[in-house]
């Protein structure tokens, strides 16, 4: 690749252009997203956010290249997104670690599949990123053995070790108690902005939403689009429980109510 | 006070087994017809040491782990191939999952004529009794795996055998297993029916010996050999099969 043109762009990390997903169901075929048009910046912690069938799953899908679009484009950078790739790694809703794997083991799985490294320099590499979730002292130990907590950190580490461009989260933090999503609420800011990582985060949780992103995107279902973009300007670290993120949390829950009772009173 | 775990068990068997004899003694049933467990116990103790009966264990066991690898050895990329190519399982799946309810002792007619009264018929046997089982647990396994966990592999690159190797077969292993456990069952009644069914020219197997019995009428070598059978079943289990999945469940903590 010619290093010019690469830098035609160089605050996009994740181009979205004109983005088209259907499905053909039992009840005929459905548009999951429509002309979905969105720039994720270098460095960025874009949320989505939207009821549950307004297509965010998919769009995550599709940006990991585990689906494909029907119409438009996904660009990584100059490199358009048709497979999944190392570049783009995934923390899964459940932790989807390897039960037949400890830890450590579950952490080197990735780093195992670049090759440019030696032995010694992944060993170096899981063991740094288990330490950067606080759990230098759990390498040996299997999932099972792990709170559900723990099994997410691993799974964060496991994902950030290769060092992906882009770290895609698909609701990570649903299946666990309030304590432990608010300690992982602070690990996750500490390390992005320790690793100026850029991240995509889906999540139907509004608080949490504007806790973590830099900009909070509010997609509408039937048929999935981008309803209203907003820049979140606190400073970080923030607190899940601070008042001015309550009230900016507030104003993007109108957003989507007013929104919702618009489109049930069209249906009428 | 608490009894040892081992003390009702040994009770129970020393008044079985006392109970037996004591009824064969004082004549209430034909001793040719029902040996008691001293007779059993002498025949036992007779044949091993003129040899016979560790030479016949050593045949049929030889016969057993040769048959039951090649099975296992075939049955495993078989099953793999029919969860990964749908005309494969659509033909070769229902093949399997038809062929694994016929008795495999049905084939000894046909491996007579292919093979003759040789080695390598009883070892067709006993492959055939394997492999069924082993495709239809493989294939099934690798079908319910997590596509959770597919799909976590493949975005940190893994595909092709990488994924196969590290992923699909690992996250199979269970089921894949259990199969195998019941391949061994198969293979190892299929043998048996065969050794009894057929004198092979090239080996005097467990199966020989207890037809032998029943030939010259010595019910005590019948029930000797078939306890012999039962031991050497519960031994492949205790040394082999449970070791392995008592493994398994914890390492997993299933």
């Amino acid at each position: 690749m010619n290093p010019a043109s690469y830098k035609t762009h160089p605050s996009a990390a994740l181009t979205l252009r004109n983005v088209t997903k259907r499905f053909n169901g039992a009840a005929g075929c459905v548009t999951a997203l429509d002309d979905i048009t969105l720039d994720v910046k270098e460095g960025e912690f874009l949320v989505l956010v939207g009821p549950s069938g307004c297509g965010k799953s998919t769009l995550l899908s599709l940006l990991a290249g585990l689906d494909q679009v029907d119409e438009g484009a996904i660009r990584l950078g100059e490199e358009p997104v048709r497979s999944p790739g190392r570049d783009r790694l995934v923390m899964f809703q459940q932790d989807a670690l390897f039960p037949w794997l400890n830890a450590l083991e579950n952490v080197m799985f990735g780093l195992r599949l670049k090759p440019d490294l030696t032995e010694a320099e992944r060993l170096e590499s899981a063991r740094y990123y288990l330490s950067l979730v606080g759990l230098a002292d759990k390498e040996k130990a299997r999932p099972h053995e792990l709170s559900g907590g723990m099994r997410q950190r691993v799974a964060l580490a496991r994902s950030l070790a290769p060092n992906p461009r882009v770290l895609l989260m698909d609701e990570p933090f649903s299946a666990l108690d309030a304590l432990t999503r608010d300690q992982l609420y602070r690990d996750i800011q500490d390390i992005f902005t320790k690793r100026k990582k850029t991240i995509v985060l889906v999540t139907h949780n509004i608080r949490e939403a504007v806790c973590l992103g830099d900009r909070v995107v509010l997609l509408s279902p039937n048929p999935g689009r981008v309803r209203q973009i907003f820049d979140i300007n606190l400073p970080r670290p923030r607190r899940i429980n601070d008042p001015e993120l309550a009230s900016l949390a507030a104003e993007v829950t109108d957003a989507l109510s007013s929104h919702l009772s618009r489109s049930q009173e069209g249906l009428a | 006070m608490k009894l040892p775990r081992f003390v009702i068990p040994t009770l129970v068997a020393v008044t079985f087994l006392g109970g037996w004899e004591w009824f064969v003694r004082v004549g209430h049933v034909n001793d040719v017809l029902v040996p008691a467990p001293s007779q059993i116990l002498h025949w036992f103790w007779d044949s091993l040491l003129n040899g016979e009966l560790l030479s016949a264990t050593w045949v049929t066991m030889r016969r057993l782990i040769i048959g039951f690898a090649i099975g296992a050895a075939l049955g495993v990329p078989l099953g793999a191939l029919c969860a990964r190519v749908r005309w494969i399982r659509d033909t070769l799946g229902v093949l399997a999952l038809g062929l694994q309810t016929l008795p495999s002792v049905c084939w000894v007619p046909l491996a007579l004529l292919w093979f003759g009264q040789e080695e390598s018929a009883l070892l067709f046997v006993v492959v055939m009794g394997t492999i069924w089982a082993v495709v239809i647990a493989v294939q099934e396994s690798v079908l319910n795996v997590q596509p959770l966990y597919l799909r976590a592999a493949m975005t940190m690159g893994s595909k092709g055998w990488h994924l196969w190797l590290r992923v699909i077969l690992p996250a199979a292993l269970p089921g894949v297993l259990s199969g195998m456990k019941q391949g061994w069952a198969f293979a190892w009644r299929s043998l048996m029916a065969a050794e009894i069914f057929v004198v092979i020219l090239t080996g005097f197997g467990l199966g020989s010996l207890l037809h032998a019995g029943r030939e010259l009428l010595r019910m005590d070598q019948v029930m000797g050999v078939m306890t012999v059978v039962v031991l050497v079943g519960l031994l492949a289990d205790l040394i082999f099969f449970a070791p392995l999945e008592r493994w398994l469940r914890r390492s997993r903590g299933l």
